[in-house]
């Protein structure tokens, strides 16, 4: 997709600034109704393209994003326009810098054209928890998009853009990704600069791109990932440029994955795409990966736990929402949050308080990354035998708008495949593999840490397959 | 599992007004994930370490940067309360 508008560019078959036209049509026609795009920078992306189109006509080669239209989750800075991150509490916060990624692919001629909708802070897997609006899925109205990148997915979806990034905590690149048929990758901890993406979790989260293809997927990838002297958990990969052949492709397929919980249609899907790369020649090896249990309920004691210190900035002072109808200084803390965050950041809020309060740090925090370390080393452990492990990215089909938001356990079962690779480190890539009815189902590939280059290889092999 | 008393201590810790109303939900929500996590008790970590990256160590020069810097004045702006170049805050003392 990409590099067949590259070409086309070059030829001048079209031009940038048309490419970008049609696609800021295309956003005010039909967003309406998905509402995936939060703000929109039309001025902007209209003069970029046509700086594009200039450097083109001068002759110069331009680099493989220049002229490519684009969206960015909004809670990604892009400078001098509003980053709200789905929050009340930054209605009109305008981001004073670029983020290192969009920093990246300005540089590479990429077109901004909005900001896109998702979950409050990211905290949601269905972006109904955006204070703003729900997003809807592009496949079927009635069903939510996933979340918390569920503008970012529903836009690439809806061909509102060519790609988008999102943000991935515990799944939030993922399954939005697989909800609505797209491509989604969650890079290896640190392969991505974090600088200027909104902190939920820091240990957990990464900036992830969202495409149409799997190829699309690897050169956005090679774009924004790399060390980053503003984010000192970057890291440059190595050259891990290795070619494998099919035949010595080792898969392995997690049994704690295909039990309770999980749709059977769902199970059937990812049952036939195994098979698809046997019949290939791959080799699948049945693997344990005995804490996968654990996964979750670490999960929501780590994210929320992180998300309580990082969230303590909002207190009214510095920027965003402030409630100045008190008194005291520290009234205006308090009145500021507890207007200013919706209900499931209040609820994240407080139990990581708890999970780190005197008395009950060690029973749950301490805890909770203890078991974290358990579900490290079961990857360690089955990485020793195979090459990749494919799971499913979510235990069910995109679920309808309304279904499981009163229910924050329910919610957050949604997320139930993802979390593991989030808590170990590890890139995941979420690929469409079939559909029930019209409904996309997603595969997850999980590989070693910097293995992106290898999963990426074996996800394009689908297709020829 | 978890009482009012202490839904509210918790708020007091995070720094958040809740109303009565919410003080109850979170009250019923909260127990219900409290409850949802105590499975990892059956884990046995008498023997394992906490999580660590296993990331190196990133330094870098303790240098004092110019103080033109151009976001300076974007971040200032940002602030619902000001005064020149100053971010103004309630009084702390009476």
């Amino acid at each position: 997709m990409i590099k067949e508008i590259h070409q086309s560019l070059i030829k001048k078959e079209f031009s940038a600034e048309e490419i970008c036209q049609k696609y800021l049509e295309k956003i005010e026609k039909f967003d309406k109704e998905i509402k995936s795009f939060l703000t929109l920078a039309e001025d902007f992306a209209i003069s970029q393209a046509k700086e594009i189109d200039e450097r083109i006509a001068r002759g110069e080669k331009i680099p493989i994003l220049a002229g490519i239209p684009c969206a960015i989750k909004d809670n990604i800075l892009v400078k001098d326009l509003k980053c709200t991150a789905g929050s009340k509490i930054l209605e009109n916060y305008i981001a004073p810098y670029d983020a290192t990624v969009v920093k990246k692919l300005k540089e590479a001629g990429a077109i901004i054209l909005g900001k896109t909708n998702l979950d409050e802070f990211a905290m949601g897997s269905s972006t109904e928890n955006s204070a703003f609006f729900k997003t809807k899925n592009p496949i079927d109205l009635e069903r939510v998009p996933g979340g918390s990148s569920g503008g970012s997915a529903a836009a690439v979806a809806a061909d509102f853009c060519i790609f988008a990034l999102g943000s991935d905590t515990g799944g939030s690149v993922r399954q939005p990704a697989a909800f609505c048929g797209i491509v989604g990758l969650k890079p290896t901890y640190g392969a991505v600069s974090r600088y200027g993406l909104i902190a939920f979790a820091s240990s957990l989260d990464q900036i992830g791109p969202m495409t149409k293809t799997v190829e699309d997927c690897e050169i956005v990838f090679d774009v924004i990932k790399g060390r980053d002297e503003m984010d000192s958990t970057s890291y440059e990969i190595r050259n891990t440029n290795y070619e494998i052949q099919i035949k010595d492709l080792k898969i392995g397929v997690p049994k704690e994955y295909f039990v309770e919980g999980i749709e059977k249609e769902v199970e059937n899907v990812i049952k036939e795409a195994i098979k698809k790369y046997e019949k290939m020649g791959a080799k699948i090896i049945e693997i344990s990966l005995p804490h996968t249990q654990y996964a979750l309920p670490a999960y929501c004691i780590v994210a929320t736990s992180e998300a309580s210190a990082n969230l303590a900035r909002y207190d009214g002072i510095k920027y965003g929402y402030s409630n100045h109808q008190v008194l005291d200084l520290i009234d205006v803390y308090f009145k500021s949050r507890g207007k200013g965050f919706g209900q499931e950041v209040k609820r994240r809020i407080m139990l990581g308080t708890f999970s780190l309060s005197a008395g009950y740090y060690e029973a749950y925090y301490l805890r909770a990354q203890k078991v974290r370390q358990k579900i490290f080393e079961d990857f360690e452990k089955a990485f020793k035998i195979v090459d990749a492990i494919f799971t499913p990215v979510s235990p069910t089909l995109p679920f309808k708008l309304g279904e499981k938001i009163d229910d924050p356990l329910k919610m957050y079962l949604s997320d139930v495949f993802t979390v593991s690779a989030s808590l170990a480190g590890l890139p995941a890539i979420s690929i469409p593999c079939g559909k029930v009815k019209n409904l996309p189902v997603g595969l997850q590939i999980i590989g070693r840490p910097f293995s992106e280059k290898l999963i990426f290889q074996i996800a394009k092999l689908y297709d020829i397959g | 599992m978890i009482s009012k008393e202490e839904v509210k201590h918790i708020a007091k810790l995070a720094r958040l007004s809740l109303s009565e109303k919410e003080i109850e939900r979170m009250q019923k929500d909260l127990a219900k994930i409290l409850d949802y996590v105590e499975k990892l008790k059956e884990v046995d970590v008498s023997k394992t370490k906490p999580f660590s990256m296993k990331l190196e160590n990133v330094f870098r020069k303790d240098e004092a940067k110019s103080k033109d810097f151009p976001e300076i004045k974007n971040l200032i702006e940002m602030a619902p309360e000001r005064k020149e170049n100053y971010i103004k805050v309630k009084s702390v003392f009476k």
